[in-house]
């Protein structure tokens, strides 16, 4: 009894994980430029694939992870020089439109180049499996804590320890009144992109040893993490990553008592509820409409 | 109606009129029955997009109820296909009705998002109900039978969704043109003025969101009988956006546009088929180049135009 909630609740806390992960890049790009970029899936497919490609081309893994991270990032920054500043102060229909537009571009792309098939990674660490109160913990698990839980540390450090995150802040914040203080509000847009992007990336890394990649597992990833950042309140840090954790972990309970058949389905009915009871997200604040 | 608008209807139906004279074999029947069938669901989204300007993501997820509900009823209950076209629309006008008030509060991501899961939802309850959906294989629909004759020939068909094609477009030309056409188009501009001056927003949101279901699940119940076949792949993600790029090529708020979009965007696939992969490509750069070059669509841009030069 206890062992099979153990186990949902770690294979719940490794996906959420990554879901955390999406979200807060959701939340860069959301709270830098009030864009929700429906591209931020194909980041992790990205990151994965491209880890499973240079490595199979013989590369050593930390060349080809980093090759895995860096490409995404720069692919990051593309989207937004050439398709979010010609339209920045477009409608939010329009800008949902275009980055959806760039995730079947991405999608189709890698689908042409390396084709439909499923590929996988070897794990970090070739330890067994450990055994906690009659559940099994996969090691590559622990990795994805591990990793997860440095970048959330590497951001709020700088977020509330360097200039650069403070400026990106004060753009969230009042991107007029920080255009005014001489922060370069563009370039604050380009960082958000570069940082969305390779979070995305590293995500795709990490959970691609448990749970496989192919040329669409975006589309999903995307939407789970969008769900997660609404969950937490657009733009909160906070909630993005105890949004993304609750997602994983409801999803994996609904998947292993209810039914699995509607694993993929619950956190959309997670997300439908919170909409109707508290549409600004667990810990956002209430918005209230400027006449 | 002005006179703009008259034109376009005689060219439409001169068009309409003229298409099955004209198309070599049945392939180009199939395609020109599919643009019609598509042209309607589109009118319908861009009621709801362009006119109303609420984003939805799970249009696919309505017109896929109508769909399987011209599929399941003849099959398992054995229900007359005609009355199984009108169930499938009033159940599908009853879940928009119930899910509109608290969706229609939501606004921009927050709405796509809400209308992107309800869309996801009902794309896994069909393919998992595979006792009566078939699942992931689909499964096959009966034809319609009406006064004896079996609809199974396409010129049949055509000029049936040619028919409903006209008068969804005349309807909506009117209907702009109304009192609730400016009340849309008001809240568009700004929900708060529309109420200053009187207008009862969530039910106008909710009205045009019910119909715009009910429309595109008719349209799936149309599409299902037509093809005699139906699968979950009609409710995914990629057909929401398909619906939407359609709209936008063809220009939102623009009822001609959406004719024009459903017509172009039904041809792309037909041309790409053989290029997997690359279809996919193609659909995302005409969204994003519509989007940054030509936001307006087709049709209003052109008209812009054709008004500056004379």
């Amino acid at each position: 009894m206890l062992s099979e909630f153990l186990q949902f609740l770690f294979s719940g806390l490794t996906v959420g994980a990554t879901y955390a992960l999406v979200a807060l890049g959701f939340n860069l790009i959301y709270n830098a430029s009030n864009v929700i970029n429906f591209a931020q899936g194909e980041f992790i497919m990205l990151g994965g694939m491209l880890a499973v490609f240079f490595s199979d081309a013989g590369l050593h893994w930390s060349l080809a992870f980093a090759l895995a991270i860096v490409i995404p990032t720069l692919v990051g920054v593309l989207i937004e020089k050439l398709m979010i500043e010609p339209v920045r102060n477009a409608d939010t229909v329009t800008l949902i439109i275009i980055t959806l537009g760039v995730s079947l571009v991405l999608r189709g792309l890698v689908q042409i180049w390396l084709g439909k098939g499923v590929h996988s990674l070897p794990p970090f660490s070739d330890h067994a499996p450990l055994s906690i109160l009659g559940a099994t913990l996969v090691v590559q698990s622990l990795w994805v804590f591990l990793i997860t839980a440095l970048v959330v540390l590497l951001l709020w450090f700088f977020f509330s320890r360097t200039l650069a995150g403070k400026a990106m802040l004060a753009t969230a914040f009042n991107a007029v009144a920080a255009q005014l203080m001489g922060i370069s509000t563009s370039r604050v847009l380009m960082a958000s992109f570069a940082m969305a992007a390779a979070l995305g990336a590293v995500g795709g890394i990490l959970i691609t040893p448990i749970t496989l990649t192919t040329y669409d597992v975006g589309i999903m990833l995307g939407l789970k993490g969008f769900v997660a950042a609404v969950v937490g309140g657009l733009g909160n840090g906070l909630g993005a990553v105890l949004g993304g954790l609750l997602v994983g972990v409801l999803e994996a309970m609904g998947a292993g008592y209810i039914s699995s058949a509607y694993k993929d389905a619950i956190p959309f009915v997670l997300i439908l509820l919170i909409l109707f009871v508290r549409p600004q997200g667990l810990l956002g604040a209430r918005a209230t409409d400027r006449v | 109606m002005d006179k703009k608008s008259t034109i376009g209807l005689i060219i439409l139906a001169i068009t309409l009129f003229i298409v099955p004279f004209i198309a070599p074999n049945s392939y180009y029947m199939d395609i020109a029955i599919r643009m019609a069938i598509n042209g309607v669901i589109v009118l319908s989204l861009n009621l709801l997009m362009g006119y109303a300007g609420q984003i939805s993501l799970g249009h696919a997820g309505f017109v896929g109820i109508g769909a399987y509900a011209s599929a399941i009823l003849p099959t398992h209950f054995g229900w007359n296909p005609l009355l199984s076209l009108v169930v499938g629309a009033v159940l599908t006008g009853l879940l928009a009705l119930l899910v509109a008030r608290p969706i229609l509060r939501l606004k921009g991501h927050y709405l796509a998002m809400a209308t992107l899961g309800l869309g996801i939802i009902i794309e896994y309850v069909i393919r998992n109900e595979s006792g009566l959906t078939g699942g992931p294989d689909g499964m096959s629909v009966p034809p319609i039978n009406v006064l004896g004759v079996d609809l199974v020939r396409d010129t049949q068909w055509y000029w049936i969704v040619a028919v409903v094609l006209f008068l969804n477009v005349w309807g909506a030309l009117n209907l702009i043109n109304s009192p609730f056409g400016r009340a849309l188009r008001g809240l568009h501009g700004s929900e708060i003025a529309s109420q200053v001056v009187g207008i009862n927003v969530p039910r106008c949101k909710t009205r045009v969101f019910v119909v715009s279901a009910m429309v595109a699940s008719i349209m799936g119940s149309l599409l299902a009988n037509y093809s005699g076949f139906v699968t979950p792949d009609l409710t995914n993600f990629n057909h929401a956006i398909e619906l939407i790029t359609m709209v936008v090529v063809g220009g939102m708020a623009s009822v001609f546009g959406s004719v024009v979009g459903a017509v172009l965007l039904t041809i792309v696939p037909q041309l790409l088929a053989s290029f997997e992969g690359w279809e996919t490509v193609i659909f995302g750069l005409i969204l994003i180049c519509f989007m940054i070059f030509l936001p307006r669509g087709v049709v209003p841009t052109l008209a812009a135009r054709l008004r500056l030069g004379s």
